[in-house]
């Protein structure tokens, strides 16, 4: 990396820093703000409340969930729960890049966790390792501020544009192709197989359980098979 | 809930119960040991563990569903256009690792079913 030609400790050369990585993601982030937007239009949320989701929320695949399960009058505490248990990830995230923030003050740690993502902590974790002469907030900030602000603006267009287009043409089908594009990496050995595999085949047979529930059995089971697998597996 | 509500949970009002909450647990997630450090060296085995397992099983979960509907006979719940492109979707995400290559690519498989092969 050339982090310290751009001025090592300077403001500008960290954050910019930040801002560069992170850019080759965000043909990623694109798509999926965008199918956030649209599918908040074909669930019959406003752009208040698809924008409201995006800030207040800021993670992608429990943004989707939510929407889809609203838009198919599913119980409040089905739609929280289902979230919860799909963000529950950021506890590990959290985990891992406690130590890297660890000398900051209360108020800056409280603001980096706010736009704590699966990209900004996988970017930031292997610059500080690459890199221990980065300021690492500035950097993390760089990064996860830049995601932020895409993010946002994709899903004010991808509620204009859900609004525009026929339903005939399915364009919510979009949503279940981006999980897809984050599922197989997530697939990286026997257990999380085991439970991607797993927690598939049951929520398809408990799709038709009360309450819109299906989704949260099928994630349990799934996470249940996987542990299961790594014990036993072997 | 209330039934003929335009808006599916019951209104407006519900939906933002909703996101609000979700974003309180979520930024309660987020912060958890960032917050914690220093007072707590090593994340207990205990957590981590099952957290491994979550984004696989989840992402399944949520994928599956809106491929494939159980219906009374093999053929009828395999000959099923969402079905194919999200074969289509999860070879080309297989091999490229890329979102817009497969949700291009499932889209126009898609697309090709509904209104040319099946139409």
């Amino acid at each position: 990396m050339d982090g310290d030609l751009l001025g090592g400790d300077s403001f500008d050369g960290d954050v910019w820093a930040g801002v560069r990585d992170v850019s080759p993601l965000l043909l990623g982030i694109v798509p999926f703000g965008l199918v956030a937007g649209i599918a908040a239009v074909n669930a019959g949320l406003g752009l208040a409340e698809a924008v409201g989701m995006s800030v207040i929320v800021f993670a992608g695949a429990s943004q989707l969930a939510a929407i889809d399960l609203i838009g198919s009058n599913a119980p409040l505490a089905v739609v929280v729960g289902t979230a919860v248990v799909i963000n529950v990830r950021m506890v590990m995230y959290s985990a891992s890049i406690a130590p890297h923030f660890a000398d900051y003050g209360r108020r800056l740690r409280a603001g980096l966790a706010y736009v704590l993502t699966d990209q900004a902590y996988a970017l930031s974790v292997a610059e500080f390792e690459r890199n221990p002469e980065r300021s690492r907030w500035r950097y993390y900030l760089g990064a996860a501020a830049t995601l932020w602000v895409v993010w946002q603006i994709a899903t004010v267009v991808g509620v204009v544009v859900g609004a525009s287009v026929p339903d005939a043409w399915g364009l919510t089908f979009a949503v279940p192709l981006v999980f897809l594009a984050l599922l197989v990496p997530a697939m990286k050995d026997r257990p999380t197989t085991a439970a991607a595999v797993a927690g598939g085949i049951i929520a398809v047979v408990a799709a038709g359980l009360p309450l819109n529930l299906g989704l949260l059995t099928g994630a349990v089971s799934g996470i249940v098979v996987g542990l299961l697998t790594e014990v036993f597996g072997e | 809930m209330t039934g003929g509500s335009p808006l599916p949970i019951g209104g407006s009002l519900e939906v933002w119960l909703a996101i609000v909450l979700i974003g309180i647990a979520t930024y309660g997630f987020r912060l958890s040991f960032i917050h914690l450090f220093g007072r707590i060296d090593e994340v207990p085995t205990r957590i981590k563990r099952p957290l491994r397992y979550v984004p696989p099983a989840v992402l399944a979960a949520l994928v599956f569903p809106d491929l494939v509907t159980i219906r009374p006979s093999v053929a009828a719940t395999l000959v099923d256009e969402r079905l194919i492109a999200g074969v289509v979707a999860g070879a080309v995400a297989w091999r490229t690792e890329n979102v817009m290559a497969t949700i291009t690519s499932g889209m126009i498989t898609l697309w090709l079913f509904r209104f040319v092969v099946f139409a």
